[in-house]
């Protein structure tokens, strides 16, 4: 026990302000989206995410906004396990035919109003996998979309950006 | 002389015939056999202590060809049979081989051939509202025209009896996860059987390589998995260099294994933390994965990328390490260490984790043989594969230099799983060590020509979850007419349906979890 608590203490808060590079930006994006969270959610933001048919990078990318750099619990926003309690939808893509049904099912399940973002190119437009028999393309082809996160896959950052960008869209 | 050859041309004789035109790289072994024999050659390798790593289909108008390829320590041996159009059957190799069960119905889905005497005739990654003569592989078949829905049910194995009640899972599971049912049969908390069902995430990636040029491929194989980036991309470029006979130049093979230590540690280290996090330990997963996040980091500020994606090419690497990063990684491997081992020092005295990971989701080394299981998961139990010594590319071929440890345990049980990672992260920073210090000079790319027509080429590579084998074929015009991917969870899976049964229902997260297998990768 006294290992972790010193490990715990040691490590201390690593949660960052502001990062280096591409991620500079992240500080005015973090303080905006704190206050849209709270202006526009109550200062509570439920996330849905759902794989429509990627290929787990997007996943990964999706699951270290929760790591404790990024941290993204700070500004209010917290993923859920039901799309029942989801504002939001966070679609990554292609669409498989084989997930097409699970998808409407999901975004039916989920209460209006809500918004959905489609990441990753795959979910912008179907990316490498284009439109096939078995993969039909962006989530837009299925459900509607309110705002796009490129990148293959996009960045932590680049996932925050478009959260408050879809969040402000409103 | 091969193991595995004298034993099919003792047990066939004249009926087995080699041919050499298919340039294969020399651990690998090519051999047709006629029809009525394929099952018997599948009895001589089981014979000769064989696994059988992957069973594919090709069509070659007016026939289809069934492989199957089978691994003994550094020998593959692949066989090859024909079947007509007419009567597209083949004698099923279940019988002798587990993992073929899978691989068959597949096969059966997506192509139309049909494995006789095999036990499960229901469609595998095709959903029941497929119709029925949508066979995806055939060259006949229109892939970019969307299929209509049809009417179909599918049957899921039932049990019966005072008290059994049943519990889908998924498609669309809680945590950010990909796609996939589990529907588990239980009596009280235990469970008595697991059924899952995958193919969510298909999205024709097989026939997609078919439209796609040789040189823009390894894209496609650099997202079969996202989190397998580097390997996928690796083993494609390497059965593409092993069709055309290009040898990258030294620099770039050594880079190459630099990245796919990279990508092993980020993983692992990804996967520990989430196997302490469902035993609800979630301290495990939060140090762990801001461990995880500085690899990624200095991944993107070095190579370009976080996950090292498209970072190798055919015939080399597209991004070179200069003396400022060679310091970085360093100095950073020197802190990642201090701070895992004081992790793995926490993990290894916490008896309230040790309770739930020890005798949890038992894979048994006879079982997991039998499975023909690959990679962490066959380590774990009692397994000594690792493609990296048995099918070794340079640099890994200089065996006395690099001295490989191959961590391998009997209990198959989560921890053995975490435990095998845990000795992985350790030996990937020994060896990204090594190779640092001795990087050798010269170019990081070389030139490759596009592959003549009707050749084959093959590669093993091991991923971070295990091996990974591409095998590639040109067509007349020589363009890819078939790339077969094979990722570690095409098998893998079927462990994990072996490994949960008589352990409690919420333990599944876990084993789960330490198994780590993936969907995509499997769904293709």
């Amino acid at each position: 026990m006294i290992r972790i608590l010193r490990q715990i203490f040691s490590t201390g808060i690593v949660t960052e302000d502001v990062l280096g590079q591409e991620e500079s930006n992240i500080k005015v994006v973090g303080d905006r989206l704190e206050e849209t969270v709270k202006k526009r959610f109550r200062g509570s933001l439920a996330i849905r995410q759902v794989d429509a048919g990627s290929c787990n990078g997007c996943e990964l990318e999706i699951n270290a906004l929760n790591n404790p750099i990024y941290n993204c619990e700070r500004y209010g926003i917290h993923f859920t396990a039901s799309p029942r309690f989801a504002d939001m939808l966070l679609v990554t893509g292609p669409v498989s035919r084989n997930m097409e049904i699970a998808l409407r099912r999901t975004y039916d399940a989920t209460p209006t109003p809500k918004l959905v973002v489609a990441v990753g190119d795959c979910g912008c437009n179907g990316g490498i996998f284009g439109e096939t028999y078995a993969s039909l393309g962006g989530i837009d082809k299925v459900i509607p979309v309110d705002a796009y996160i490129s990148g293959c896959p996009p960045t932590p950052a680049a996932l925050l950006n478009g959260i408050l960008r879809a969040i402000e869209g409103k | 002389m091969s193991l595995l050859k004298d034993a099919i041309i003792s047990a066939l004789g004249e009926d087995v015939k080699f041919r050499e035109n298919y340039q294969y790289p020399a651990s690998v072994v090519f051999c047709t056999v006629p029809k009525a024999k394929f099952a018997e050659a599948a009895k001589a390798m089981k014979k000769a202590y064989a696994l059988l790593a992957a069973e594919w289909v090709t069509e070659e108008t007016p026939c289809f060809g069934i492989f199957a390829c089978y691994r003994w320590g550094s020998e593959y041996l692949i066989v090859k049979t024909l079947t007509t159009t007419d009567d597209p059957t083949f004698p099923t190799l279940t019988k002798k081989y587990l993992p073929a069960y899978r691989f068959e119905r597949q096969m059966n889905s997506l192509m139309g051939v049909v494995p006789e005497g095999h036990p499960d005739p229901r469609p595998w990654i095709k959903f029941e509202d497929w119709p029925q003569d949508a066979w995806p592989l055939r060259k006949s078949f229109d892939a970019s025209s969307p299929m209509p829905r049809v009417e179909g049910e599918y049957r899921w194995a039932r049990a019966e009896g005072e008290g059994v009640y049943e519990i889908p899972v998924g498609p669309v599971h809680t945590g950010i996860i990909e796609p996939g049912h589990f529907r588990f049969q239980a009596v009280g908390e235990q469970i008595i059987n697991l059924e899952e069902r995958l193919g969510y995430v298909h999205k024709g990636i097989e026939k997609r390589f078919e439209s796609m040029r040789w040189e823009d491929g390894f894209r496609l194989a650099g997202r079969v998995s996202g989190d397998t980036t580097v390997a996928h991309g690796l083993a494609y470029c390497m059965a593409l260099e092993s069709m055309t006979g290009c040898i990258p130049p030294e620099r770039a093979l050594w880079l190459r294994a630099l990245f796919l230590e990279r990508e092993r540690i980020a993983n692992h280290l990804g996967d520990i933390g989430a196997i302490c996090n469902d035993a609800a330990f979630a301290f495990m997963l939060y140090q762990l994965m801001r461990l995880k996040e500085g690899i990624l980091r200095t991944n993107s500020e070095l190579l370009g990328h976080r996950f090292i994606m498209d970072r190798i090419i055919p015939g080399g690497v597209a991004v070179d390490i200069d003396v400022k990063g060679k310091e970085k990684i360093l100095s950073e491997l020197k802190w990642l260490e201090k701070e895992f081992e004081k992790l793995v020092t926490i993990y290894d005295e916490n008896p309230s984790l040790e309770d739930r990971v020890r005798d949890t989701g038992v894979l048994l080394p006879e079982k997991a043989r039998e499975l023909c299981a690959v990679g962490i998961v066959a380590r774990a139990s009692g397994m000594n594969l690792d493609c990296r010594i048995f099918n070794s590319f340079p640099p890994y071929n200089q065996y006395d230099r690099i001295e490989l440890d191959v961590p391998v345990l009997i209990t198959g049980d989560v921890h053995a799983r975490t435990w095998v990672r845990i000795h992985e992260v350790r030996e990937s920073i020994r060896i990204i060590r090594w190779l640092l210090d001795n990087l050798p000079d010269g170019n990081i790319s070389g030139t490759i020509d596009p592959p003549s027509s009707e050749k084959a080429g093959f590669a093993a590579v091991e991923g971070w979850r295990g091996e990974i084998i591409y095998w590639l074929q040109s067509g007349p015009a020589g363009e890819i007419n078939r790339c077969m991917v094979r990722d570690p969870s095409s098998i893998n899976w079927l462990g994990l349906e072996q490994a949960i049964q008589g352990n409690i229902v919420p333990d599944f997260p876990l084993c789960n979890k330490s198994f780590n297998q993936s969907y995509s990768g499997h769904d293709l």
